[in-house]
């Protein structure tokens, strides 16, 4: 038995979780997401009754394309980190709280990858 | 089921207790705002698969988009959206250790406000007329 206060032993041992990183990754992808979502927001408003072959056409574009996959990756990412945070404030039940954490993952993978080969499909017509 | 150590703990910010304030509200609002945006991302990407398929998908797609509850959908996300950007960079200001004078919290929190109805508006307004463009 080492004579220590509980204090002296949690020093420097932080929280012994990853807060911080998801804090970063949080606020960078917030970052990321601001002139991305504002350019589509921005896109989106013509695209919206823009007939089939205009709209298909638009995502020919290799800048378009690049931007839309890191819309996508940003977005999933900012989205998946947030309703993490709120799972983890307002459920309590230890297993159902990571089940759904879980779920959210992969709702948010599939989403983003489902997104992405669309994309893909598109601009290699 | 006997509810263990852990699960007795009051959890973090308690929504029932405290009187609505400005402060609260938009905080709260952020939350919401956040759940719809993840919510229309499904939408989203329902809209990019649809492209992906072909002329009929699309078409329907949009035809949904274009109906009046699609239209309402776009109306609360586009809202959503103006409203979550305008606020996270209100965090942004915080995280940067400024603007945390009470009265500068009310203020911005006005700001974030009005900016968030008025950036909608903008948006709609520009979209009626660019509707047009492609007829």
């Amino acid at each position: 038995m080492r004579y220590e206060t509980n204090f002296h032993k949690a020093q420097g041992l932080g929280s012994a979780k990853s807060g911080l990183h998801h804090w970063m990754a949080q606020r960078i992808s917030a970052i990321a997401l601001i002139p991305l979502s504002l350019w589509f927001v921005g896109a989106f408003i013509l695209l919206l009754t823009a007939p089939f072959d205009q709209a298909q056409q638009w995502l020919t574009s290799p800048w378009v394309g690049t931007a839309v996959i890191l819309l996508t990756l940003a977005m999933f990412y900012h989205g998946y980190l947030g309703m993490q945070v709120i799972l983890e404030d307002y459920v309590p039940h230890t297993s159902t709280r990571w089940s759904l954490i879980l779920l959210l993952k992969f709702l948010s993978a599939v989403m983003a990858l489902l997104t992405i080969l669309s994309v893909l499909k598109i601009f290699l017509r | 089921m006997i509810p263990s150590l852990e699960e007795k703990r009051p959890l973090s910010p308690h929504l029932q207790i405290y009187r609505i304030q400005i402060t609260s509200l938009l905080s709260i609002l952020h939350r919401v705002t956040g759940i719809v945006l993840y919510g229309g991302s499904f939408l989203w990407a329902l809209w990019f698969i649809a492209l992906a398929i072909g002329p009929e998908s699309y078409e329907k797609m949009q035809a949904f988009l274009l109906h009046p509850v699609g239209l309402i959908i776009l109306l609360g996300w586009s809202f959503s959206f103006f409203y979550h950007l305008c606020n996270g960079m209100r965090h942004m200001m915080w995280d940067w250790g400024m603007g945390y004078e009470m009265v500068t919290v009310r203020r911005t929190g006005w700001l974030v406000v009005i900016s968030s109805f008025f950036l909608t508006g903008a948006a709609w307004i520009l979209g009626i007329l660019m509707g047009k463009v492609w007829s």
